[in-house]
């Protein structure tokens, strides 16, 4: 199943082919570790995190990342990558219940 | 002799005057007004790396929420909050600066959030936000954000007086189990370490606040809470008259402070 993330993604405006720019991206996710306890019923909230994260362009893997429960609420990743054709950036985030949230974004070369 | 005399005394103006250098470098801008200093200046380097960078202040998450609220037709009357004020930018460039503000109707000063209801039952006929719900958070934030870096300027006089007035009691009385007001940290403490957090003066021009412990952003009233907790006495009701007369005083206490909604706190 795919969803739409509701997530921030930032990246310039133009791009020199073959120059690293830098993609700053923010989704809104609860990250609920799986080691907290309801306070009322004493049991542990089942973990549910995004688990991984991967950045295409034009289809290729540029960037991908496998996260833990100690990833923060809301995670924020920014990394560099390059690209040598104009085309979309397909971001996706997958949580522990096989959701894909995805995001794509336009990328310009110049 | 002569020689050793000038150098010490050399010495001594350019000791002086690295002190001097030191104190003049603890002047933060905008981020004081007089001797009160914004919480932004009791945060960690990274923490405030956050809050400068708009991006990477996840609170904006938030801030769209609001956004979509503030377009969303919504209630009996088929209106949004676009369809009476327009755009927020120019509509609420002052909200944010200059409340609470006192209501005739209910005789009390009334924050963003009441206000936010108030329109929504009263002008939309929908149903009121939750305090400390998705959408009221988002809608505090979006409707305050919009008078970010203006200067607080609430206006105490007439009838918000005696909740001034209440306000303050309430600020310097004691009070739980550990008989401690709020003055005995933020005004006698603010920057000392309290366990391994550091305690600034409670300014509380950034609220609705994203707080890293929380990993969302709270208001000011779930802040008075926590502080209220802390000290071991029972909390007051979101949007309670106590609370509204506390922030109505805090809100004096950050006077010409830059609104700096939505602030990230550690």
């Amino acid at each position: 199943m795919s969803k739409k993330a509701k997530a921030r993604v930032k990246i310039p405006k133009s791009i020199k082919a073959g120059q690293p720019f830098e993609v700053k991206t923010l989704i809104s996710h609860k990250m609920e570790t799986g080691l907290r306890k309801d306070k009322k019923t004493g049991k542990k909230v089942p973990r549910h995190i995004l688990n991984k994260f991967v950045a295409k362009i034009n289809g290729e893997e540029v960037f991908s990342a496998d996260w833990h429960p100690a990833v923060s609420a809301n995670p924020y990743t920014s990394f560099y990558t390059v690209a040598n054709n104009s085309g979309a950036m397909e971001l996706s985030w997958t949580d522990d219940k096989g959701v894909i949230f995805l995001k794509n974004v336009k990328i310009k070369v110049e | 002799m002569k020689f050793y005399k000038f150098s010490i005394v050399t010495l001594f103006l350019a000791v002086t005057l690295l002190i001097f250098k030191d104190v003049s470098a603890d002047s933060w801008g905008k981020y004081q007004a007089g001797d009160r200093r914004s919480g932004y200046t009791y945060a960690t380097l990274e923490t405030r790396a956050i809050q400068d960078d708009d991006f990477a202040n996840p609170a904006f998450l938030w801030f769209e929420v609001g956004e979509a609220q503030w377009n969303k037709v919504q209630g009996s009357k088929g209106k949004s909050c676009a369809s009476c004020h327009g755009e927020a930018e120019l509509s609420m460039a002052h909200v944010g600066s200059s409340y609470p503000k006192f209501d005739l109707e209910k005789q009390k000063p009334i924050n963003v959030e009441l206000r936010i209801n108030k329109c929504r039952t009263e002008h939309m006929g929908a149903k009121p936000f939750k305090y400390e719900s998705k959408n009221m958070l988002g809608t505090t934030i979006y409707v305050k954000a919009q008078a970010r870096g203006s200067v607080i300027n609430t206006d105490f006089s007439g009838a918000m007086l005696p909740w001034f007035e209440k306000g303050k009691t309430f600020y310097y009385q004691r009070r739980g189990q550990l008989d401690m007001s709020c003055a005995n940290c933020h005004e006698e403490n603010a920057g000392n370490m309290i366990r391994a957090n550091r305690l600034s003066e409670g300014q509380v021009n950034g609220f609705p606040t994203f707080r890293l412990k929380w990993q969302k952003p709270g208001s000011l009233h779930r802040r008075f809470r926590g502080c209220n907790k802390q000290v071991r006495s029972k909390p007051y009701k979101y949007g309670s008259d106590e609370y509204l007369a506390l922030e109505t005083y805090v809100m004096y206490r950050a006077r010409n402070l830059p609104v700096e909604t939505p602030a990230v706190r550690n």
